[in-house]
């Protein structure tokens, strides 16, 4: 056990010292982050300055600006920039030979890389975060409580493990498509719309309304299960209080159990793969 | 007891075969036709503890695709091997721990940091004791003369400094098993010296079994007691090297030295004729024919020496394997459309 926790923080801290090599471009990527979120918050400004009304589906301004610099939070833990097309871009260029003949795990030695990618991002963001949470204090209903605040870290955490394994099972399709930007653009829309970054879930209609032969159809019922939601909607839902107590040990599990199945569909994919691997480059 | 064991192992690939032109693009979309590529058909072969085997063959004959298999990369389509005990595509963590794959055209440390932190992962994932691993580190950069260059970030050391690297790297655990893939590919002649002397040297220090597939005649005339020739993915050659002379060269050089500077006719009827610098002629003779062409000569002519010998041992490589090339175009591989 010892060994494997040594073995882990290595990868850790050699990823570590990886991300650091291009200080610039580190830098840069980080600060760009927080240019989307003005765009939003400008764009809520003019809506709610247009229809002349204090709340819009159930949120006030106030609540949208707040729900939007807690998505930031959730993104920053679920989004993994490049991963898919990385992996893609091992098995097609056979530098996933190393995994195969080395004593270590692909998807785990990736996971490290990520934790690194992550960490390193973290390190360097933390303040000015802090300083934009400090700002926009007043969007903020006030603390929330402990038992909340835990929920939300647990769930942070939850939705870094399930961006991970998510989009690598996107990277291990490489196995039979070799090209795999297709499908990620396909992935990047569904869960721009699906997962909350672009609007809280909660402002969907409950029902569509039947229309001809088609039936009714839960949409927010179903969007809120999809593994989407759990990237970037329920973290700060449940800061929020917008999930109620009883269902939250449910949104949990429920984040859980989309987790472990991304966990296996991933090594499922990776062992069926590697059938198919023809070894290709050299 | 052989540490390498293979038995009738084949190894066959479906490829795409695209037409040319944006039309037949278009049409591949719905209907595309493949070709089976047998790149390795039913090979069998015994490696001893302590051998240094060389496979030779031209580019596409089988060499990595086997190596490949062996390392557990990939799966055979036929056929068993076993290495130490252990099927290779099974890639147990305990055979991973054995064996070291290095292939001259893949990059395995990491590119942006000096090479001494990719030797320091390798000391975790393979879990090498600090002093043993100290002393390896030791003695693998003295051998190379590597030290300099430990703290340097990968991407600016030269392809032969890169080229040490990856040996270090992959010699750190001890591996008793040594694939080398064309491991001095586009080396300068120093830098192939260096990795060839280097080689020949652990290897008898340590006795471990190691399998290199190359292009150059050289690395495997300086390294290997064993040569086994791969062409379509078959053996047609187990031995030593100059075994490989008697078995596929037909023929003898054989130079004249003439008494006089004037030009000889008739030579053509002995042999070929390869090259007239008077007062020298070569000519290629018909193995069996050599005595009597020489008694005939010497009872003609004026002749003041001569010198028999075997022609180079990559001449007679190259013109196996263009014989061998030469053969399988008349008969093309079947085309299967799906």
């Amino acid at each position: 056990m010892y060994a494997r926790l040594s073995t882990w923080w290595t990868i850790l801290s050699i990823s570590l010292q990886e991300r650091f090599v291009y200080r610039g471009d580190f830098a840069l990527g980080t600060l760009m982050r927080f240019l989307p979120i003005v765009t939003q918050i400008f764009l809520w400004s003019a809506v709610f300055a247009a229809v002349d009304q204090k709340r819009i589906v159930g949120y006030s301004y106030e609540d949208f600006v707040a729900y939007y610099l807690l998505t930031m939070i959730s993104r920053a833990f679920s989004s993994m920039p490049g991963l898919a097309s990385q992996m893609g871009n091992q098995i097609r260029s056979g530098d996933i030979k190393k995994y195969l003949t080395q004593p270590v795990d692909m998807i785990g030695f990736f996971l490290l890389g990520r934790v690194a990618h992550k960490l390193a991002y973290y390190i360097v963001a933390i303040a000015p975060f802090a300083l934009v949470f400090f700002l926009c204090r007043q969007y903020f209903p006030g603390w929330p409580s402990p038992s909340l605040l835990t929920a939300f870290g647990v769930s942070l955490v939850l939705s870094f493990l399930l961006g991970y394994f998510l989009e690598a099972c996107m990277g291990l399709v490489g196995f039979w498509f070799l090209e795999v930007s297709s499908l990620l653009f396909v992935y990047m829309l569904l869960s721009f719309f699906l997962s909350g970054h672009m609007f809280p879930l909660d402002m969907l209609p409950g029902w569509t309304k039947s229309w001809g032969l088609l039936p009714a159809i839960p949409v927010q019922g179903i969007v809120e299960s999809l593994p989407f939601a759990y990237l970037a909607y329920y973290p700060p839902a449940i800061l929020l209080g917008k999930v109620p107590s009883w269902e939250l040990p449910y949104v949990l599990a429920t984040q859980v159990l989309w987790v472990a199945f991304f966990v296996l569909l991933s090594r499922l994919l990776y062992l069926r793969g590697l059938r198919h691997y023809g070894g290709y480059g050299g | 007891m052989a540490v390498i064991e293979i038995d009738n192992l084949s190894k066959s690939y479906r490829v795409y075969q695209k037409r040319e032109g944006l039309w037949a693009s278009i049409r591949g979309l719905f209907r595309r036709q493949y070709r089976d590529v047998h790149a390795v058909r039913s090979i069998s072969l015994r490696v001893e503890k302590g051998e240094f085997v060389a496979f030779l063959g031209p580019n596409g004959a089988g060499k990595t695709t086997t190596l490949k298999l062996l390392s557990g990369i990939i799966y055979p389509t036929g056929g068993t091997a076993r290495v130490m005990g252990f099927v290779p595509w099974e890639r147990k963590i305990a055979y991973r721990r054995r064996f070291a794959l290095v292939m001259g055209q893949k990059n395995q440390l990491w590119w942006d940091l000096p090479a001494q932190e990719s030797f320091r992962l390798h000391q975790q994932i393979y879990r090498i004791e600090p002093h043993q691993f100290q002393a390896t580190l030791d003695e693998l950069t003295e051998l190379l003369d590597i030290r300099k260059l430990l703290s340097q970030p990968v991407r600016e050391l030269s392809l032969g400094e890169r080229m040490k690297m990856e040996l270090t790297a992959a010699l750190l655990h001890q591996p008793e098993v040594l694939y080398l893939d064309e491991p001095t590919i586009g080396l300068d002649v120093v830098a192939q010296h260096r990795i060839q002397q280097f080689l020949k040297h652990y290897q008898q220090e340590r006795q471990i079994t190691i399998m290199l597939s190359s292009h150059y005649m050289k690395d495997v005339a300086a390294l290997c007691q064993r040569v086994v020739i791969i062409t379509q993915g078959q053996i047609r050659y187990d031995g030593s090297l100059s075994g490989i002379i008697d078995r596929f060269s037909g023929q003898k050089l054989v130079t004249l030295t003439l008494a006089e500077e004037a030009p000889v006719d008739g030579l053509e009827r002995f042999g070929q004729v390869i090259e007239v610098q008077l007062p020298k002629v070569k000519i290629r003779i018909d193995r069996a024919q050599v005595p009597k062409a020489l008694a005939a000569i010497l009872a003609q002519h004026a002749i003041e020496d001569i010198a028999v010998e075997d022609p180079p041992l990559e001449e007679v490589i190259a013109d196996l394997f263009s014989q061998v090339q030469k053969e399988s175009a008349v008969k093309p591989e079947p085309v299967a459309a799906e």
